[in-house]
């Protein structure tokens, strides 16, 4: 496949950790924004190819991990209504809300499907016209255009029964959120390629310029995690923190503004509550008072919901990179594949969840024995 | 608040009591009331519900080993013994149907516990409603699929169910083979040094299924491979009985939901080895890739109809893999990987570019997603 | 987050007042909006998110940056620029 296959080439993979083991001269801490990054890092297990001293530590880019908990549970009142029909991408069905998750309520008769695109909702609303259809709408601000479009596409063509669940987050006050705290040990971040794909990338040159951090927008791709990186490590020993840009095939410093556009016109910024984090200001997106017919949580009241979340929790503290997951008490032990206990571990690009995919739980040394396997 | 309790989950302190271990973490939820989807995924759901509500309650030494088949000493004869149950949507595929599958899945249980297929019973639940021209169908396609693996279906049943209380049909298949050469198939004999081979291109039901499903559609060149790999399994016993080491083949699987990477797990764990494979051996369609990369899939993980997965003696496996290679079935065999002495339980993976993952079990179904 | 794949636009429509392709990715396609990448013609490459493509795949810069990329020499001494006071080797 054009454009993928290429970027998973193992010489050329060979010769950048080759580079980065050349450049690097004390240890380093880096941060790769995204959970599609995180995802790519363990499947391809790139983080065991890096040299010592090299750590990544996996950042808050999972939109299933930071859906605060009342988001759920609001998602999961709705779904349970008799005449709704509640669509969702794959990533939220299995995490849990106070009670059950979507695949509980569906085994309780409720009507949960998954698409694959949001437009597909307006195929279902229309095919399904005494039933209210629902679409749960997630993401950073990658999915943020789709998302806008079904709004907007339901509000040209005056849709009665579709409305959305929305609960965007936007990455940079996220990075200023874990650069700001005096628990921070991230170095060098890399940058979250799809999102900036669609927002661009002046965003995060204040937050390079204030920090003095280097922030290199990355690719997904082995090839692009491992360039990112090496551009991360030549500014850290080079001593600068500036953006740069690694997925140039891809996008510019502008981004889309087509998307932009239409963003601006469906979402406006506010505040958001981020799961184990907390509320951090003008992170996140709602609909437009233009669009608030088609706001789910307006058509819906779903109030006095019983929700208790404390101020920090583990996973938290993993999402903000200041704990991996190895330094969970008990990731491993009561925190295994057989048992998972925690938020990161629901979906696939959970940083936990990755790892236990993927095997993390294994130490460097549980893995001797295997050594011709390492290059 | 989240979360059910988890029967084993360790005393906590008194403040975070209330919440379980990490606060708001939401466990996954594990002790459903209810049951849900994942139960019937194959993967850590499925198994710990079979184990808790059935395996607990029938214990036994053949239950207990919990292969795809049954393998009984009566009187003189070795039969395998094995159920299944058909229950996909849609009920008609490229490639097939649910009577292919029913015919073909239970012939395929039979065949890698070593034994030649005789027998089938067969159940029907009809769904109120079904087009009487749909079951012919599925009726013609499980005679012709009999008639090809040369089974007889000697006895069945069927039943008819409300309209909303079934889905269209499920067919239930149970057969009986003889086990005629002595050997010993089970999934706790893989040794370290043994080679993985598998017998062709992955994931293309799974993936068929999932073209065919609504708001995941997508177009290809796509069809399932369902067939019955008896004949296939015959040749392999053949080579290796010719070779002298008929006990080399140590086990033979059905990648079926669940996929190649399930079925390794279980036989790591029942074997206590590790197992290594290598990404780059592994074939998959371009249909079955893009499919994969666009819903964000593995195709470890998707099921295939018409694939085994066998654990063969190095000293055997050349002669093994030839004897596939030269049937038609088998025309794509290669050896995927190696059994391993450590890390003893779990299937590690050496991947296209150069790294290390582990292939482990999932939770439940695996879910396209966007991240 | 964000998985987005790139794949070879086939065709174009248009279809509820979308701009919309056929897009292809390894052995199969699916349809995908083009309404945030209106300039794209048939047989470029595009990223698609969700069902859509969010940027088109810069053909010239990506042959340019991988063909760096496939010729960075292993040995590397030789072109990482000397700084003084930087210690040799890796940690």
């Amino acid at each position: 496949m054009k454009y993928i296959d290429e970027y998973r080439d193992a010489d050329i993979a060979a010769k950048l950790v080759e580079r980065i083991r050349k450049a690097q001269t004390r240890p380093w801490v880096i941060m790769e924004v995204c959970g599609g990054q995180t995802h790519s890092i363990v499947k391809n297990g790139i983080d065991h190819l890096l040299p010592r001293g090299i750590e990544l530590v996996h950042g808050p880019g999972c939109p299933v991990c930071v859906t605060p908990l009342e988001m759920i549970d609001k998602a999961h009142a709705i779904a349970r209504r008799p005449d709704v029909i509640f669509c969702s991408f794959g990533d939220m069905l299995r995490v849990p809300g106070s009670s059950g998750d979507l695949f509980s309520i569906q085994s309780q008769g409720g009507d949960v499907r998954v698409v694959y695109s949001p437009l597909d909702c307006l195929k279902i609303a229309r095919a399904n016209p005494d039933k209210q259809v629902v679409f749960f709408a997630i993401g950073f601000e990658t999915t943020a255009p789709a998302n806008a479009m079904l709004a907007w596409q339901a509000r040209q063509s005056g849709l009665a029964n579709i409305s959305l669940l929305v609960s965007h987050v936007l990455v940079p006050p996220a990075i200023e959120a874990i650069l700001s705290s005096t628990e921070n040990r991230v170095q060098g971040f890399l940058g979250p390629g799809h999102v900036c794909a669609v927002v661009g990338y002046s965003e995060y040159e204040p937050l390079a310029a204030r920090y003095h951090v280097p922030i290199v927008v990355t690719g997904f791709e082995p090839l692009d995690i491992l360039e990112g990186v090496l551009m991360v490590v030549e500014q850290l020993e080079s001593g600068r923190g500036e953006v740069e840009n690694q997925y140039s095939r891809v996008l510019a410093r502008g981004g889309n503004r087509p998307a932009q556009d239409l963003i601006a016109k469906v979402f406006e910024v506010s505040d958001r509550k981020w799961r184990g984090v907390g509320t951090i200001p003008d992170s996140g997106f709602h609909l437009r008072d233009e669009f608030r017919a088609f706001d789910a949580e307006h058509r819906f009241s779903v109030t006095a919901i019983d929700t208790q979340e404390p101020a920090v929790c583990i996973a938290g503290l993993i999402l903000q990179g200041i704990k991996k997951p190895h330094d969970c008490p008990a990731f491993g032990t009561e925190c295994t594949p057989q048992r998972p206990l925690g938020a990161t571990m629901v979906s696939a690009e959970g940083a936990c969840a990755a790892y236990y995919a993927y095997g993390r739980h294994l130490r460097e040394s549980d893995l001797v024995g295997i050594g011709d396997l390492r290059r | 608040m989240s979360t059910s309790k988890i029967d084993d989950t360790p005393v906590q302190t008194a403040e975070s009591a209330a919440l379980g271990p990490f606060g708001a973490c939401p466990l996954p939820i594990f002790n459903h009331p209810q049951i849900v989807l994942g139960h019937g995924s194959g993967g850590k759901l499925s198994a710990e519900l079979i184990e808790k509500v059935f395996v607990s309650r029938f214990r036994n030494p053949t239950l207990d080993r919990m292969d795809d088949q049954a393998i009984l000493q009566v009187g003189s004869a070795r039969l395998a013994f094995t159920t299944d149950s058909f229950v996909v949507t849609p009920i008609f595929f490229p490639g097939g149907d649910i009577g292919t599958l029913a015919i073909n899945g239970t012939v395929n249980d039979l065949a890698v516990g070593g034994a030649t297929p005789l027998y089938l019973a067969a159940a029907f639940i009809l769904e109120e409603g079904l087009a009487a021209t749909d079951l012919a169908r599925v009726a013609d396609s499980m005679a012709l699929a009999a008639q090809q693996s040369a089974v007889q279906l000697v006895t069945g049943d069927t039943k008819v169910v409300n309209r909303g209380k079934g889905d269209k049909v499920f067919i239930t298949t149970t057969g009986i083979g003889l086990v005629e050469r002595p050997t010993q198939l089970s999934a706790d004999r893989a040794r370290p040094g043994d080679k993985i081979l598998l017998s062709g291109y992955i994931g293309d039901h799974g993936i068929t299924i999932l073209s065919q499903r609504e708001h995941l559609e997508f177009e290809g060149a796509l069809a399932s491979d369902c067939a019955a790999l008896h004949s296939l399994v015959r040749e392999m016993l053949d080579a290796a009985e010719a070779a002298g080491d008929l006990p080399g083949v140590r086990v033979m699987r059905d990648p079926t939901r669940g996929g190649v990477a399930t079925v390794l797990n279980e036989i790591a764990v029942r074997s206590r080895t590790g197992m290594i494979l290598r990404e780059p051996e592994i074939p998959v369609h371009e249909t079955v890739r893009g499919a994969c990369e666009l819903l964000g899939l593995d195709p470890l993980y998707v099921a295939n109809e018409g694939k085994l997965v066998a654990i063969i003696a190095p000293s055997i496996a050349d002669a093994v893999l030839a004897a596939m290679r030269n049937h038609p079935l088998g025309a794509d065999s290669c050896v995927i990987g190696e059994v391993v002495e450590q890390p003893a339980g779990m299937v590690l993976m050496k991947t296209t570019v150069g790294g290390t993952r582990v292939v482990d079990v999932l939770f439940g179904e695996q879910l396209p997603r966007i991240c | 987050m964000c998985l987005a794949i790139p794949g070879k636009v086939v065709e174009v429509f248009s279809s509820e007042g979308m701009h919309m392709a056929r897009v292809q990715f390894g052995g199969v396609s699916r349809e995908a909006c083009l309404d945030y990448v209106p300039e794209t013609q048939v047989g470029d490459y595009v990223l698609v998110h969700v069902g859509f493509a969010i940027s088109r795949v810069d053909e010239e810069e990506a042959k340019r940056t991988y063909e760096a990329l496939a010729e960075l020499d292993q040995l590397g001494e030789l072109d990482i620029p000397e700084m003084s006071g930087k210690s040799g080797g890796a940690a």
